[in-house]
């Protein structure tokens, strides 16, 4: 007999009440359909640490989160993929509404009208950032929302080849290669013109067998693609254009959707969300309202009670697996429901002028930091058309500039020597959380005069 | 009901209201029209809402009061092991140390992080009784996935890849599974399930041959039986020279009991969101962990973590690798949760977790059991299937039951799943209910299988208490509204 512990009500008297009125005379029982070559015992019992109290659990915790270093004691000019944005503190408030956090998958509609309201309300602010019809309530993380869109690309236009641009964020380029692997279609890579996709060498590329062209946009450099020119290339061929947007940039950029994007995926972790290490962050998918019925994973729609009220359901099932099984669109079933929330309450309370004025300070202070540089002589590699993120060539090694900029307090950019193919370059990102006076340190020490 | 409160975000914006502050920047601004072409500049601002930081938070709040959570109420949907999600595990994963990290950041920098990691894997290893761990999977679903692409890679290693193209699957498995195999490049073949609720061993004889690559299993079942002929089923799809896949949904039945390593398996996920008390958040996040057995190790996903003298760092090289299913290294801050929770269980602790949960399933199906038709007779593990098809005779369905649960105060119990059993409920009601709680769900299903006989409007009828009564889930199909529509 163990202890009582603080989650299990069930006492000692309650478990010979329940046995009884089972009508067998021990727990053990209830195993015994274990095979007992299988079973555990006193000898292969699992072996963990001792049960910790909450205070002898939050000071272990506490010891293992002191180990890392956070925005709260430095400033990040790291982004690459994950941003270190500014939450207003509702957000984490309504987070930890239990009757959001601790809810499943809404399967009685009625018992969960505002997780569907909410999502509801996200699928539109979505549809509305990206230019497009249709958006579902999430997927995992933008890197998996790309992976979801190559298998729809493939699987819509039949054809096997998918194209992306080398500006792509190389985790990103893994992803769809396992995805690729998995469905066993091809992927190709098409090079660079400086920091943007060589449409060259993409015009060259697309043929017949094209399924999709991948551009991330701005892409992984920071440089803003021109998502019209790139339509204009696929004219001739029957293959999609997917889009990889950042959705901050979104606001003041033109929506993927007018400059003739077929499907916008992407990642909300910008809107609102803790970087925590890399997730749970958030995908969102969104399509021209013909693939409505491919979209992987739920879609939340509006609809009536027997009262006529306005109300919400998760709808076009019949796409998913849990009804569809092997004929499903995807095998989707878990989502990053409640991260969506969290961008959505992010968005209701930065609304409309806020998210532009944020992305108006993005390009503010990332360019006055490349002009800082430019003008004390450090070579910018990106051309003006970037959003928050521009590469710069320096004169040694990034690892060794980066424990330089750590010991003043400084997270420094992410590393694209390899990704570029061009030694010690890196990749510079500048938030609106970053200072000014953060911001002439950064430059100061780059430049070699804070040393 | 607490509140009637119904508008939409954009229904209740204004021009000219906003929720936020940003600081002043004393910045020089960047014309974007310096930067790229006119075409490239957003020509219209996205209708966003707009709105006072007390109008949004009424909001969510009014939102969240029709919602229903684990602690508003008993939530026994099956499969989804809807236990307690501890709070102090939220404000741990909110540690500054733990949120405000980036994911590419110098390891030496992240130290505390990968230790986490590091210690989850080594923790689940134990439970799992497998060799080696990824925490990379997002959720359950893309553990499979991951799985059965490890399967593909084996096969292919082995010469075999082109030969062993079909994945088995039984009738009762979670619909993730077979769709996991189509997206892995497998085409799927159908185990029936035999009288017992179980994979018969002949019906498997039958199946498996040289075109195998695996089978998916989940055990206990979804019928919540254990399949005691694992040790058997094992062999056989391994002397066909297949694999054995874990579906790990089920997995709060046997922690301590027994392990996937131990009947046999080769690749396991486990859902950290069920088994191990991570919030479901509505839908997600969740996080599924792939175990493996030792000759599978060089196809994980990459990267992996390593341990060498007390430094922790991520290893990237792996050539037989089957890539990367997910960005960085998993639903971290999920992890830091099931973390926390493992550490705050013990090995005793999660032993007294499986023992209560199947006491409370067996204790609720012996109460039931009059009532309903329990087309299982067998003692079942940590949930049960009763079947409505008594009350469907009077013209009361097992969707009407699961309605005017919600009447009741609880949420409903997974419905129509598995789909071998007619008018299915499947129950689940964890170890983290009182017996109080269970008696009373038991008290409300036996009033609504009377009300079926004497008052089946009242049933057929439900729900009544909600923000919405029955809902038109026919035409929101038909014509479907994804977004909102001004008036």
């Amino acid at each position: 007999m163990t202890k009582q512990h603080r989650y299990l009500p069930t006492t000692e008297q309650d478990r010979k009440d329940m046995l009884e009125t089972i009508g067998v005379s021990s727990i053990r029982e209830l195993f015994s359909d274990i095979p007992e070559s299988t079973r555990a015992t006193k000898e292969k019992a699992i072996e963990l640490e001792d049960a910790l109290s909450e205070l002898s659990l939050t000071k272990h915790m506490k010891e293992l989160a002191a180990k890392n270093t956070t925005t709260e004691t430095h400033a990040y000019f790291l982004g690459a993929g994950t941003y270190d944005h500014y939450s207003p503190s509702i957000v984490n408030h309504v987070l930890l509404r239990s009757e959001f956090m601790t809810a499943y998958t809404p399967y009685q509609p009625e018992a969960s009208q505002g997780e569907l309201q909410a999502l509801f309300e996200f699928q539109t602010m979505m549809c509305e950032l990206t230019g497009m019809d249709v958006a579902n309530s999430s997927l995992y993380d933008g890197f998996t929302s790309l992976g979801e869109a190559c298998n729809l690309a493939t699987s819509v236009t039949k054809k096997q080849e998918v194209l992306y641009s080398k500006a792509l964020h190389p985790q990103a380029k893994e992803v769809i290669s396992t995805y690729a692997y998995g469905m066993e279609y091809a992927v190709k890579e098409i090079g660079l013109n400086g920091t943007a996709t060589d449409l060259e060498a993409l015009k060259n590329s697309i043929s017949n067998e094209t399924a999709a062209v991948i551009i991330q946009y701005p892409n992984f450099f920071g440089t803003i693609e021109d998502l019209k020119e790139i339509k204009s290339l696929l004219e001739a061929s029957k293959g999609m254009l997917i889009v990889m947007a950042n959705p901050l940039a979104l606001a003041l950029l033109e929506s993927p959707g007018k400059l003739g994007a077929d499907i916008v995926v992407g990642d909300t972790q910008p809107f609102g969300l803790p970087m925590s290490y890399g997730g749970p962050h958030c995908g969102y998918f969104a399509v021209k309202k013909k693939y409505m019925r491919k979209v992987p994973s739920r879609i939340v729609g509006q609809t009536v009670d027997k009262d006529g009220k306005r109300g919400f359901v998760m709808t076009l099932q019949t796409r998913e697996q849990h009804i569809r099984r092997e004929k499903a669109t995807s095998n989707m079933s878990s989502n990053q429901a409640l991260t969506a929330l969290g961008s959505s309450v992010f968005l209701a309370a930065v609304g409309k002028v806020g998210l532009q004025e944020m992305a108006q300070q993005n390009i503010n202070h990332a360019h006055y930091v490349k002009n800082e540089l430019e003008s004390k002589g450090v070579t910018v590699l990106s051309e003006a058309n970037f959003f928050n993120e521009f590469v710069v060539k320096l004169d040694r090694p990034i690892n060794e500039v980066s424990d330089v900029l750590l010991d003043n307090g400084i997270i420094g950019g992410y590393d694209v020597s390899s990704e570029l193919n061009e030694e010690n370059t890196m990749l510079l990102c500048v938030t609106e959380k970053r200072t000014r006076e953060e911001m002439n340190k950064l430059v100061s020490i780059l430049t070699g005069e804070g040393k | 009901m607490t509140t009637t409160y119904d508008d939409l975000l954009f229904e209740i914006s204004k021009p000219g209201r906003i929720g936020y502050s940003l600081p002043e920047s004393s910045i020089e601004k960047t014309d974007l029209t310096n930067l790229v072409s006119d075409h490239l500049i957003r020509e219209e601002p996205a209708e966003l809402p707009e709105l006072s930081e007390l109008q949004v938070m009424r909001h969510y709040t009014g939102l969240s009061n029709k919602n229903f959570g684990i602690e508003t109420g008993f939530y026994p949907l099956g499969s989804c092991t809807m236990k307690y999600n501890p709070k102090i595990n939220e404000d741990i994963a909110r540690y500054p140390g733990f949120a405000q990290i980036h994911p590419l950041q110098p390891e030496k920098t992240a130290q505390g992080a990968l230790e986490m990691m590091y210690r989850l894997e080594e923790n689940l290893k134990e439970v799992t009784g497998m060799d080696a761990i990824s925490l990379q999977p997002a959720a359950g679903a893309q553990g499979e996935w991951a799985g059965l692409l490890i399967f593909k890679a084996y096969h292919q290693a082995n010469g075999e890849g082109d030969k062993r193209r079909k994945i088995l699957v039984p009738d009762s498995a979670h619909g993730t599974n077979p769709a996991s195999a189509i997206v892995a490049g497998y085409d799927v073949v159908e185990i029936k399930s035999n009288k017992e609720g179980r994979v018969g061993v002949e019906a498997l004889k039958a199946a498996v041959g040289p075109d195998t690559a695996g089978l998916m299993l989940t055990n206990p079942n979804t019928l919540g039986l254990f399949e005691v002929d694992i040790v058997e089923i094992a062999q056989i799809v391994h002397e066909a020279g297949g694999l054995l896949y874990y579906d790990g949904a089920n997995a709060n039945a046997i922690l301590g009991k027994s392990t996937p390593g131990e009947m046999g398996f080769d690749v396991v996920h486990l859902n950290l969101h069920k088994t191990f008390s991570t919030p479901h958040g509505g839908g997600g996040p969740g996080s599924g962990p792939i175990g493996v057995k030792d000759y599978l190790k060089d196809f994980m996903p990459a990267p992996r973590i390593k341990k060498e003298e007390d430094e922790y760092s991520l290893s990237y090289t792996h050539p037989q690798s089957i890539g990367r299913v997910k960005g960085y290294y998993g639903n971290f801050g999920v992890n830091v949760r099931a973390y926390s929770y493992i550490r705050s269980m013990g090995a005793e602790g999660l032993l007294q977790v499986s023992e209560d949960a199947v006491l409370h399933a067996n204790y609720l199906k012996a109460r039931l059991e009059p009532y309903y038709e329990t087309p299982y007779k067998d003692h079942c593990k940590h949930e049960f299937v009763l079947s409505g098809i008594r009350q469907k005779k009077l013209g009361v369905r097992t969707l009407d039951i699961a309605k005017r649960l919600l009447d009741y105060g609880f949420y409903a119990p997974t419905v129509y799943f598995p789909l071998i059993v007619e008018e299915c409920l499947m129950i689940e009601p964890t170890e983290t209910e009182a017996k109080e709680q269970l008696d009373a769900f038991a008290d409300a299903l036996i009033d609504i299988a009377k009300d079926a006989e004497e008052n089946p409007d009242t049933v057929t009828g439900a729900p009544y208490t909600k923000a919405v009564k029955r809902l038109d889930e026919v035409t929101a199909a038909r014509k479907p509204i994804v977004v909102y529509q001004k008036n």
